[in-house]
């Protein structure tokens, strides 16, 4: 069953078309990486598929929803944790979650349980009582990346959740990424193609607005004749430059 | 239901800044304290509270369009607000999150500045109950230029448009601690023709007991407020369609 059926998806603007017809289909409980060089149109795609930008042309269907008509749908069962930290500053740890819980409509009799199993995940019983602004850039990620799964998201958006954490932070936020997979759907886009390599199970690589590349990362070695998945990558981005 | 969220939140955001404390409440106080020591030393009667307290509680009110706006312009330049946006809330949610608890916020902030004048010699009267009443139209017009502040510049610009531009002009021409009268002239005329001074003649005429003109006045401040609103609703949205 597919979570996301993506169709003819454009995106002008003035002069330069971030996305340029996308079609891809993104299998339920899937992990999908988007991977290109800045300004392939990685984070333009994630805007549109979460209604912040709407489409020049095309249409994207999310679990049926379309993003054109039904964005108020589309919005229910979608989470997104922006490539910047999102969390409210003054916001102890415990109201960032509680915030997000109430804007998504829970209802105190769900809300603290819900709320307690991600902190647990997220290792985040230590700091519960803590500003968000106090917490170290780690831990604003963490926190960042909880609070996207508050709502129970059928579609995670993940857009470079990993940036600029050390390597024992990364590691860890993996793994708490790997525990969700299959759970629901997550669309991914970095820039370490370690992350894409060990966490996706299949890797769209994007180039000038198009998807010139969708598989697996073992397909994606094959396709370009590479010794390894950076190779690889570099090769499909190069050609683009030609 | 989801408004009120939001409105929790910007209360906490608001009430647990350092800065917003220090000039909402602190300010306001330090100008009485020092306009009270200017009248001690000086014989003749410049400052006399039952003008000056009215005046200063509707200037102390132009750092509610600061907080307001330097809030949402943060929002605007984090991340969060791109979150938020992503959920269910609507356009109705945000406006009514980041409006409504600034008016309790500025109410209190008004009954303060009436409280502290007492002992700098403001007369305790059940009089002060229609003062602060009164007073608070005015509010709705220092929110709305927040909101509308806050959805057009970054936080920078914030700070010099409305921590400096609005709380001068509204010192200025509110008379805060002046009488416009004596100044007369073109800066009398625009004053009257903008509503904060009307503002301040509401709190003088209920501290007096004289509540001659004060239709007139309440029609200037609601209209500026209710125009004020229907300028800032519109530009809040434009800048959650943009995001």
């Amino acid at each position: 069953m597919n979570a996301i059926e993506i169709r003819g998806l454009t995106k002008q603007y003035k002069d330069v078309r971030a996305v340029d017809g996308l079609d891809l289909d993104i299998r339920y409980g899937e992990l999908i990486s988007l991977l290109g060089i800045n300004g392939a149109g990685k984070t333009t795609t994630i805007k549109m598929l979460s209604c912040l930008t709407r489409p020049t042309a095309g249409d994207a269907r999310l679990m049926g929803n379309s993003i054109l008509t039904d964005s108020e749908g589309v919005k229910k069962i979608i989470a997104v944790s922006p490539q910047e930290t999102a969390i409210a500053p003054n916001l102890t740890v415990l109201e960032n979650m509680q915030l997000m819980a109430g804007v998504h409509g829970f209802s105190n009799g769900e809300e603290p349980q819900k709320i307690a199993a991600l902190c647990e995940t997220f290792g985040l019983n230590t700091v519960l009582n803590k500003r968000a602004k106090k917490l170290s850039g780690g831990w604003q990620r963490r926190l960042s990346i909880a609070m996207a799964l508050v709502c129970e998201p059928q579609i995670l958006f993940l857009d470079e959740p990993t940036l600029g954490l050390d390597v024992v932070i990364r590691r860890e936020l993996w793994d708490v990424i790997r525990a969700l997979k299959g759970k629901m759907t997550i669309i991914l886009t970095t820039h370490y193609m370690e992350e894409a390599e060990a966490l996706s199970d299949r890797i769209a690589v994007m180039r000038a607005g198009k998807a010139v590349f969708v598989g697996t990362a073992e397909e994606m070695i094959a396709a370009a004749g590479a010794d390894s998945f950076e190779d690889a990558f570099v090769r499909l981005v190069k050609e683009e430059k030609k | 239901m989801r408004a009120w969220i939001i409105s929790r939140r910007t209360a906490k955001e608001i009430l647990r800044d350092p800065l917003s404390l220090a000039f909402g409440i602190g300010f306001p106080v330090v100008l009485l304290a020092l306009f009270a020591l200017i009248q001690a030393s000086v014989p003749i009667r410049m400052f006399e509270p039952e003008n000056l307290t009215p005046g200063i509680a509707v200037f102390g009110l132009s750092f509610v369009t600061l907080f307001t706006a330097l809030l949402l312009a943060k929002d605007r330049s984090s991340a969060l607000l791109q979150r938020l946006y992503t959920t269910p809330l609507t356009a109705r949610d945000f406006v009514f999150g980041y409006t409504l608890p600034m008016i309790p916020i500025s109410v209190c902030q008004v009954i303060l500045c009436y409280t502290v004048s007492m002992p700098f010699g403001l007369t305790p009267s059940v009089r002060i109950i229609p003062a602060v009443l009164l007073t608070a139209p005015v509010c709705l017009f220092y929110i709305a230029l927040g909101l509308l502040f806050g959805s057009i510049l970054t936080d920078n610009q914030v700070g010099g448009i409305c921590g400096a531009l609005v709380t001068t002009l509204s010192g200025w021409l509110a008379g805060a601690w002046f009488d416009l009268k004596a100044i007369g002239g073109a800066i009398e005329k625009i004053a009257y023709a903008l509503p904060l001074v009307h503002a301040v003649e509401l709190g003088k005429s209920a501290l007096s007991g004289s509540y001659d003109g004060v239709g007139v006045h309440l029609a200037w401040v609601l209209g500026y407020s209710v125009l004020a609103m229907a300028l800032a609703i519109p530009l809040f949205i434009r800048q959650m369609k943009r995001q």
